[in-house]
C-alpha cells in the first residue's frame, strides 16, 4: 500500500514537472516568433527590454489559462498587428513572399528543363 | 518566333521581381503603429492600486462618457513632464482619467502622485506589465482616448500642448 502511495505521488510530481517544463518549452517558442517592436532585428525571446518582459510574462499567463499556440498568436496580432510575427500568414500583404520562391522555382526548372531538352534534342 | 519570347518573358519576370525588391527597400523598416484605432477595449481583470481589490474592466468604462487611459510610471522621466497637462485635463468634466501604473512601486507611485498630484479617479497597479500589453501599449508613456468602449486613438509618448489641445477639442 505504502509503495502504491509513494508512485502515485512521484506520477503526480513527474507530470507536473513535464507539464511545466513543456509550457516553458511552448513559451520558448512563441517568444522567438514573436518580434520586439521596440527593439532592432530582435525578438521577443532575446530581447531583455521591459516590452519584451511584459510580453513574456504574458504569454506565459495565457498559456496556464489554456491557450494555445495560434490562439496567442492571434492575441498578438490582434494588438499590434501581423508585423509581430516572424512568421507571417498567407494575405494580401504577404502573398508575394510565399509565391514568389514558387514561382522563381518554376521558371528555373522550366528554363533548366527546356535548355536539357533542346541540348538532348 | 518561340525562339525570341523565352528571353522577353525571363527579362520581363527578373524586371518585375526587381521592381518589386526595390520598391520594398524604399519602404521603412521601422515600425510605426498605427493612431487611429477603433478597436474595442480590451476585457481584463486587474488589481486597484489603492484598494487592492481585483477589478474588472467592464466595472471601469461606462458608455456615453470619455475616458484618457494613461499608462505611467515613477520612473519614466517623460511621465513627469506629460502630468501637469494631465492635472489639467483632470479638471475637464467632459473626461475620466483611468491610470495603469506600470512595473512600479507602490511606495514610489504614491511618492510620485503626492508631490506631482493625482489626475486619476481610478489606478490599476500593473506590476508585471501585463495589462499594458493587453492594452497593446509600447511602453511609458501612453494614452489612449476612450469612447463608448472604443478607443478612438492612442497617444504614444508623452502628451504635449498639442495633444492637450486635440483631445480637449474632441472631448468638446
Amino acid at each position: 500500500m505504502k509503495i502504491l502511495k509513494l508512485s502515485f505521488i512521484f506520477l503526480f510530481i513527474f507530470s507536473l514537472s513535464s507539464l511545466w517544463a513543456s509550457n516553458e518549452d511552448r513559451s520558448s517558442k512563441i517568444t522567438k516568433n514573436l518580434r520586439c517592436l521596440i527593439c532592432q532585428g530582435q525578438s521577443v525571446y532575446d530581447s531583455d527590454s521591459e516590452f519584451a518582459i511584459s510580453i513574456k510574462a504574458l504569454v506565459e499567463k495565457k498559456l496556464k489559462e489554456g491557450f494555445s499556440e495560434n490562439q496567442i498568436y492571434d492575441f498578438f496580432k490582434k494588438k499590434y498587428g501581423d508585423w509581430i510575427l516572424y512568421d507571417p500568414n498567407l494575405n494580401k500583404n504577404t502573398y508575394m513572399l510565399w509565391l514568389l520562391p514558387i514561382l522563381m522555382f518554376l521558371i528555373g526548372g522550366a528554363i533548366i528543363g527546356k535548355t536539357f531538352i533542346i541540348k538532348k534534342k | 518566333m518561340k525562339n525570341k519570347l523565352l528571353p522577353i518573358f525571363i527579362t520581363s519576370i527578373f524586371i518585375i521581381i526587381f521592381i518589386f525588391f526595390y520598391k520594398g527597400l524604399q519602404t521603412s523598416n521601422i515600425y510605426t503603429p498605427q493612431v487611429k484605432i477603433n478597436n474595442k477595449i480590451p476585457s481584463f481583470s486587474s488589481e486597484l492600486f489603492f484598494k487592492g481589490k481585483t477589478i474588472n474592466s467592464s466595472d471601469l468604462f461606462k458608455l456615453d462618457q470619455f475616458y484618457l487611459l494613461n499608462i505611467w510610471s515613477s520612473w519614466c522621466v517623460p511621465c513627469r513632464q506629460e502630468h501637469p497637462l494631465l492635472m489639467n485635463l483632470g479638471k475637464n468634466n467632459n473626461i475620466e482619467l483611468i491610470g495603469i501604473n506600470y512595473k512600479d512601486t507602490k511606495i514610489n507611485a504614491k511618492n510620485f502622485l503626492s508631490e506631482l498630484g493625482n489626475p486619476y479617479r481610478t489606478i490599476i497597479f500593473d506590476k508585471k506589465g501585463v495589462n499594458a500589453i493587453e492594452w497593446g501599449a509600447y511602453g511609458v508613456p501612453e494614452s489612449f482616448l476612450i469612447k463608448d468602449g472604443i478607443i478612438i486613438k492612442r497617444y504614444i509618448g508623452p502628451l504635449n500642448q498639442k495633444l492637450f489641445n486635440e483631445i480637449n477639442h474632441l472631448i468638446k
